[in-house]
């Protein structure tokens, strides 16, 4: 019994296979049950996203059942096999372990350390769960993804660099104001780069936000968007004398801020500080004003620069999450390995039982020459004898690192993956 | 007299450095537990350091304040106390990485170069007592505010200059560093002028006049008119931000003198034993 692993993702598929092995919500809690019902799984989780198709299962180990499940996959999305060769992998035990923990944490990710996909495997799990798709197994290992993910962000800073160029600017806009609760800021132009700095701005939580823009009704449209006020073009001036943060992205080649109007504004704003953030191709802000005092000035090349930084800066926290990583692999195995020993000792406490069951049952007649207490004292003796015999070696057996191979070992030896033992009564009792 | 031996100063010593190892790691790392042990840490050394202070004042009768190796350990002590403080104020970490080697650099300094006999000076009582320790609560206030500066002065640079680099993520915000100056300003104005009250009246006792025009007491008063001067130009809109910092960096360098160069050689009766 083990975890396994079937999926493709934007290494090993393009993006037209990708959509097409792609599971809506639905689609997915509906091949887990399937999965499940045909009995190619035990537990079934299906995780889908648009970078990654991956099929988490609790399987017997044999390759027939994840055969079977390939099929199934095949079927249910209308593929040809032979148009999947090289594009799946498949993963079992350790390794899918490792390869649910690495996704968890962002480090499989398009993006290294993106963290929606957390949230992502949370949902797809939590969904997975209530339909209840999942058992002991994969409970405890989407749980334990889940705590990787949250302590590599936590302790690595793999997550904490920004990856884009107005999440860049945001980062160095909270560097000198702090909390950006108290501040306000201005995006001047709605187009894409000035809609995005926007919606950054209010994930932020920046405290006011003005939006202006050359034809007013965009303008009026980001701001709703974003729980901004629109300002008409004219009241560029009065923004700079108010706003912290100003984000120009506007078309054409004049300077849209000039040293001047922004001296000016200095003036009127009593020198507070003031983070200009230019995305406009080309320039919007004569460069020259970053020589104002109290003036920040960034570019979009600044902007590029720090995000190559950060992004090397993240792979070097990769070996940190790695190793979070590491010790929460051994914790599953080791708590796999715990768990199948134990499931192993009460299978044979139960075979055990069944096999007194069987022999009392076939010196019935013997017995019966005995009264009915002496009968009960005789079968009570027999229970004891049998935990009196089963303690240590059960006790060994749950402290040995190597318990699962052990467990295997004991189920081999009593047989206890062969035929069921019926109960006494039935005629040769045992199943053919 | 001879001194004991100092093992609540060494023992002090390594707890700071435990802490300061601590606070390097929460700076260079994520995760929580390297700055609670920090701070934790850090509580544990000012304990210990109190009792290495408390066993000097017993076997010299007095505040260790008389002489140089002395008044730098409580300074030490109070540096140690204003960061802690400002720390916990603020919810604020990251500074501990810059703040506790001086702290340890003063300790040091106490314990390689202290004599091995404590100089006895003549008790003046605890008006006096209070006007030294006050002062040298001052002068550590002071310190903090001038790392606090200087962190912001740098990371000033670095912005304007458009190379963030990695470290610059790492430290507090500017707007909080101003803040946490002002704050350590303030509660050195407040101690320092405390302590000069209490020195007038020491010097009323002795000499019968509120002010002397000693060296030190000169000093003193610029040493107040510089951090009034950058409390008020902090809050002034053309000089706050980076003016200020510098002003309140500069003004450092008159606490340094103060505390050197007058109590060694220009002062009458301010003078370490």
């Amino acid at each position: 019994m083990s975890v396994y692993l079937l999926g493709v993702n934007h290494r090993t598929a393009g993006v037209h296979l990708r959509e097409r092995l792609h599971f809506s919500q639905q689609d997915a809690l509906h091949a887990a049950g399937e999965l499940r019902g045909q009995g190619l799984m035990m537990e079934a989780l299906v995780l889908s996203t648009c970078n990654r198709s991956e099929i988490y299962g609790v399987v017997m180990g044999n390759e027939e059942s994840e055969a079977g499940v390939e099929r199934y996959v095949c079927s249910f999305h209308g593929v040809e096999p032979a148009h999947l060769n090289g594009c799946l992998y498949r993963r079992r035990g350790r390794e899918a372990v490792t390869h649910l923990f690495r996704v968890a944490a962002g480090l499989d990710s398009m993006m290294l350390g993106e963290a929606e996909i957390l949230g992502q495997v949370r949902e797809s799990y939590l969904a997975a769960q209530r339909e209840g798709l999942t058992g002991p197994v994969l409970n405890r290992l989407f749980q334990a993804s889940l705590e990787v993910g949250k302590r590599v962000r936590t302790e690595t800073r793999l997550g904490a660099q920004a990856m884009s160029v107005p999440a860049a600017a945001m980062k160095l806009a909270e560097q000198i104001f702090g909390d950006l609760k108290n501040n306000s800021a201005a995006v001047l132009g709605a187009g894409a780069m000035g809609a995005k700095a926007a919606r950054h701005l209010r994930n932020r939580g920046i405290g006011r936000l003005w939006v202006a823009n050359r034809t007013p009704e965009r303008a009026r449209q980001l701001a709703e968007e974003t729980g901004g006020h629109p300002a008409p073009w004219e009241e560029v001036p009065d923004l700079l004398a108010k706003a912290d943060i100003v984000v120009t992205s506007v078309g054409g080649s004049d300077w849209t801020l000039t040293r001047e109007s922004l001296a000016a504004a200095m003036h009127t704003r009593g020198n507070r500080q003031i983070f200009l953030i230019d995305l406009g191709v080309p320039r919007n802000i004569d460069p020259g004003i970053a020589e104002i005092y109290n003036v920040f000035l960034y570019g979009v090349d600044d902007l590029r620069e720090i995000v190559d930084q950060n992004r090397q800066a993240r792979e070097n926290e990769v070996p940190g999450a790695e190793a979070i990583i590491a010790e929460h692999v051994e914790k599953f195995a080791a708590w796999q390995s715990g768990s199948e020993a134990g499931a192993t000792l009460a299978e044979l406490r139960q075979k055990l039982r069944l096999e007194r069951d069987l022999f009392a049952g076939n010196r019935r007649e013997e017995l019966e020459q005995f009264p009915a207490a002496e009968r009960e004292r005789i079968l009570a003796l027999m229970d004891g004898l049998m935990e009196h015999l089963l303690r240590e070696p059960s006790e060994r057996l749950m402290k040995n690192p190597e318990a699962r191979e052990r467990a295997i070992f004991l189920r081999e030896l009593f047989g206890l993956d062969g035929p069921r033992i019926r109960r006494p009564g039935t005629r040769q009792g045992r199943d053919e | 007299m001879g001194t004991p031996p100092p093992t609540f100063a060494y023992a002090a010593a390594a707890l700071y450095a435990a802490s300061l190892a601590c606070y390097v790691r929460k700076l260079f790392a994520e995760g929580k537990w390297a700055g609670r042990a920090a701070s934790l840490l850090l509580i544990a050394a000012l304990v210990t350091h109190y009792f290495a202070l408390l066993q000097r004042a017993f076997s010299i009768h007095s505040v260790p304040y008389q002489d140089i190796y002395g008044s730098t350990s409580l300074l030490a002590w109070f540096l140690a106390l204003t960061y802690l403080s400002l720390e916990f104020f603020h919810r604020e970490r990251a500074m501990g990485a810059f703040a506790l080697p001086l702290v340890l650099l003063l300790l040091g300094l106490d314990l390689i170069v202290t004599p091995h006999t404590a100089p006895r000076a003549p008790a003046r009582g605890s008006i006096f007592a209070l006007h030294v320790t006050t002062n040298i609560l001052a002068y550590s206030a002071f310190t903090i505010s001038f790392v606090f500066s200087v962190i912001y002065l740098v990371q000033d640079r670095l912005i304007r200059k458009r190379r963030p680099g990695a470290m610059l993520w790492r430290l507090p915000p500017m707007e909080d560093l101003e803040r946490m100056t002002r704050n350590g300003v303030r509660v050195g104005l407040i101690a320092m002028i405390f302590g000069i009250g209490m020195g007038m009246v020491v010097d009323q006792r002795l000499t019968g006049q509120f002010l002397s025009l000693d060296p030190k007491v000169l000093i003193s008063f610029l040493m107040l008119a510089c951090y009034s001067a950058y409390l008020w130009v902090a809050r002034s809109p053309a000089w706050r931000g980076a003016r200020a910092s510098l002003l309140c960096a500069a003004s450092y360098f008159v606490v340094v003198f103060s505390y050197t160069v007058v109590n060694l050689y220009l002062s009458g009766f301010h003078r370490f034993y």
